[in-house]
């Protein structure tokens, strides 16, 4: 861990720059789409401001413009975005006693992008609060700037251009490759996956992550828990 | 929606995003909770990050039917391999994207 506010924002930067490409080319495709929907560079800068979550901005976009109410949208934002609990969750082991001002703050920034790779340093033991929140504010200025860019923009981007779209798909699949440590966690991501794509086929609205990762996680702990009463289990080596 | 309805319609929405991201880092980070349930949460992130990712490699994204061969996951065999094998996050994600974007120019 470097030291001094200088190293300190160097690090985090370092460590944030995966989620900001993948923004630039979220963040213009929304413009792009919210532009062509009619809304304004102003309306698109405040919904990323003020909202500042991906799907849940693309979903608003095409209900508002499909003539959707006020309480139709806010409710389909709140279901998107409750899977968000489940990373605070996760998140708030490692942040035992931080001071509650920081912690808000810190809040606002929870993108399922930020808690990955935020949640990874945290597991390694060498992050804080502080450099946390500058990863999740380097995300939210290139999320607003590239939101704001793809609405002035509108189409002189083609889309996909140097396999932009891929960036958060591979990230993801690394940080998910450096979450496996033992059987339980293969078991546990195995399932969460299968679940999650037959909840997105079979059930409707957006609760295949949330529903797949809970699911996903119990099981896992009924694993562990089952897997060591085994008395077959005895001896070394078993690792979770 | 005029002005105002957009206004009051994204503060709603802003409101019902940041409660989920605030409430369990407030209420949790305050607390010892349960063995069990913080194994639980241990697991979350393995659980979490998979069924994000899965659908992507799974699920067209023009029909959003199933499509188990796409480019999606044919490419993410190869990013998954990098991962594994150099443990950079960096290299897995360049590579990742140069490896999508010869799938899409060339088959």
């Amino acid at each position: 861990m470097r030291s001094g506010i200088r190293g300190t924002i160097v690090e985090s930067c370092g460590v944030a720059w995966p989620i900001c490409i993948g923004y630039v080319a979220v963040g213009i495709a929304f413009g792009v789409l919210a532009a062509q929907a009619g809304f304004s560079l102003i309306q698109i800068a405040l919904m990323s401001v003020i909202v500042f979550a991906g799907s849940a901005q693309f979903i608003a976009v095409s209900m508002i413009s499909s003539g959707a109410g006020i309480i139709a949208v806010i409710l389909t934002a709140f279901m998107v975005n409750l899977r968000h609990v489940l990373m605070s969750s996760s998140l708030s082991l490692f942040l035992k006693g931080t001071h509650r001002g920081l912690l808000s703050a810190f809040a606002y920034g929870i993108t399922d992008e930020t808690f990955a790779v935020n949640l990874i340093r945290f597991n390694r033991g060498d992050w804080d609060v502080r450099r946390a929140l500058i990863v999740n504010q380097s995300a939210n200025a290139f999320w607003i700037v590239s939101t704001v860019a793809g609405g002035y923009l509108g189409e002189l981007v083609p889309p996909g251009s140097f396999g932009i779209d891929y960036a958060l798909t591979a990230m993801f699949l690394c940080l998910l490759v450096f979450q496996l440590s033992g059987k339980i966690t293969v078991l546990v991501s195995a399932a969460a996956g299968i679940f999650s794509v037959a909840f997105f086929l079979l059930l409707p609205g957006n609760f295949h992550v949330i529903l797949a990762s809970i699911l996903a996680a119990t099981l896992g702990v009924f694993l562990k828990t089952f897997s060591e009463k085994s008395p077959s289990r005895e001896g070394t080596g078993h690792v979770v | 929606m005029s002005f105002e309805a957009y206004l009051l319609c994204i503060i709603g929405m802003g409101f019902v995003t940041y409660i989920p991201r605030w409430a369990p880092l407030i209420y949790l980070s305050r607390r010892t909770i349960p063995v069990l349930f913080s194994e639980w949460l241990r697991l979350i992130p393995a659980g979490i990050l998979s069924a994000l990712v899965v659908p992507s490699l799974f699920i067209s994204k023009e029909t959003g039917h199933l499509a188990l061969f796409q480019g999606e996951f044919i490419v993410a065999i190869p990013t998954l391999l990098l991962a594994w094998k150099t443990k950079s996050l960096a290299l897995t994600v360049i590579a990742g994207m140069l490896m999508y974007h010869l799938w899409q120019t060339y088959v």
